[in-house]
């Protein structure tokens, strides 16, 4: 499984999402809920950004979803695809479809949740065709 | 505190470069301001107060006051919201004039992309620290590849088709023809558009704005200012800027945060989208000028792509002239920001200063629309209202 790109991605670590990269890396698609509210968000936030409660907590999701939107980009070298998909949970994420035919990647499409290897022994989630 | 009349636009300038390799950024800033007050027949001891973005360097108003030699600033703003910044500082500006805080704003926008380029600098980004960032660098977005993600869901959604966004650069490019300063000068046709090379489906290069340096600058005054000076008259009569986000993950990127600044600079100025006789709607990429032209009300949604084809957007041929200078798809993109420039050319329009190959009869109603950040999703909007002294 891979991106395209050269080299594994670098991501950039912080104490509030350390745990959504500890999660890929797990093979986990984390997303956040809040206890108070019961709402789920993405990207996941400390504080509820529908309720401001500071009681959220990481949930695993499915790992399945649909392309809300995407597009190729044809000037990289190989053309990769970028995508908003819409997760079973209700959010929608940004993304990557990869080891699929960037020809026939469509909205409404269902794809399921994969990972990358990235740097420093994390992983970062992207999506293939279900 | 509404501040419509309560304002007016004295000064106008836009650099004339669109490669400033000989010029650091902060000298454009000054050429600029010191082109907008020759414009007005201000100086700048008259500056009371000074408005700039994230294009300026250092502090922003800190360190241009200082370069520039302003001694009698009395009121600084660096609201910074991306391209739109402009037109949110001229709303800023009015408000400012309107409570009595300042009577003679100057705004300053500048930028050299391409001869940082040619010089090896690396293009300017926003901070690490930006909390969305490390879940969506990874997934190496950009610019074009993010708006062309709202094309292919209005295109899904409401059928519009790459035919139909071509007919916005073409409009474009028949009013860039009459400006000499222009970057691309040449008319297009619908055809030439679709088959330019495709950088992120559905957009083609010809979708793609220019990248340009150079910037522009406004004076924005009391009434009394003014009504001093021997210019023509351009009034503020309306404004409203909003931001719109990715809620949590709830994303729509068909529709923009003009749903929300149109109606409030529609509703302060008293006048209707039927009342607009010359848009200048921020031109990113061709998908920008159609989500705003619906989202303002020219049209219901999902209709932009019948509303801007068969030249209803080229002044003197469809209903709604726009970018009558070529926009951001023809004429320039100063620092990547497109807000001042759409300001500029509004402003031209109510003067009666426009070329007059594309100048609007009796212009006396014109709105300037700005788009930051990344369109239907982390964005900031701004609307612009302005009128004749009778309107």
């Amino acid at each position: 499984m891979s991106t395209g790109q050269k080299s594994k991605p670098r991501l950039i670590v912080n104490s509030e999402n350390k745990p959504y990269w500890e999660g890929a890396a797990r093979g986990q698609l984390l997303i956040k809920k809040c206890n108070d509210c019961g709402k789920v968000h993405y990207y996941p936030r400390s504080i509820c950004p529908h309720c401001f409660a500071d009681n959220t907590a990481f949930v695993e999701a499915s790992g399945d979803g649909v392309i809300y939107s995407y597009s190729v980009t044809r000037q990289a070298k190989p053309p990769y695809v970028i995508a908003y998909v819409t997760i079973d949970e209700g959010v929608s994420m940004l993304t990557n479809i990869v080891d699929c035919d960037v020809e026939k990647v469509h909205i409404g499409q269902r794809v399921k949740v994969s990972f990358v290897e990235a740097e420093e022994g994390y992983a970062l989630p992207v999506f293939t065709p279900a | 505190m509404s501040i419509k009349g309560k304002a007016y636009i004295a000064g106008i300038y836009e650099h004339p470069s669109r490669k400033a390799l000989d010029k650091t950024l902060p000298q454009l800033h000054a050429e600029i301001a010191k082109g907008v007050l020759e414009d007005a027949g201000l100086t700048k001891d008259d500056v009371d107060g000074y408005f700039c973005a994230g294009d300026a360097p250092g502090l922003g108003p800190i360190n241009m006051i200082e370069y520039l030699g302003l001694n009698n600033v009395r009121h600084m703003d660096s609201t910074e919201t991306g391209g739109s910044s402009y037109i949110v500082h001229v709303n800023h500006a009015a408000q400012a004039i309107a409570a009595g805080h300042c009577s003679v704003a100057l705004i300053t926008l500048a930028g050299r992309p391409v001869a940082d380029a040619k010089e090896g600098k690396s293009a300017r980004f926003y901070s690490p620290d930006a909390p969305d960032l490390p879940f969506e660098m990874p997934y190496r977005f950009n610019v074009v590849n993010m708006y062309a993600m709202c094309a292919m869901r209005h295109m899904h959604e409401y059928g519009t088709t790459s035919e139909q966004l071509a007919w916005i650069k073409v409009a474009a490019s028949h009013h860039a023809q009459h400006n000499e300063h222009a970057k691309l000068r040449d008319v297009v046709t619908v055809e030439d558009v679709v088959n330019s090379p495709m950088i992120a489906d559905p957009l083609h290069r010809m979708d793609c704005c220019v990248v340009t340096d150079g910037g522009g600058g406004l004076l924005v005054v009391s009434p009394e200012v003014a009504k001093s000076l021997k210019r023509p008259l351009v009034k503020v009569l309306g404004a409203g800027e909003a931001p719109k986000h990715l809620a949590g993950g709830d994303v729509d990127l068909t529709y923009s945060g003009a749903c929300w600044s149109g109606p409030k600079a529609f509703e302060e100025a008293g006048v209707k989208p039927t009342d607009i006789k010359y848009a200048s709607i921020y031109d990113s990429f061709t998908i920008t000028v159609l989500e705003t032209l619906e989202d303002l009300g020219f049209c219901e949604k999902g209709k932009g792509g019948a509303f801007v084809s068969d030249g209803n957007l080229i002044s003197g041929v469809g209903k709604l002239p726009f970018n009558t200078d070529g926009g951001g798809l023809c004429n320039n993109h100063p620092g990547n920001r497109g807000g001042m420039t759409k300001v500029i050319e509004a402003a031209r329009q109510i003067r009666g200063e426009a070329h007059p190959k594309v100048q609007v009869p009796n212009c006396d109603i014109a709105l300037a629309h700005g788009t930051g950040g990344l369109l239907g999703a982390r964005m900031g909007s701004a609307t612009l209202i302005l009128g004749s002294e009778a309107a």
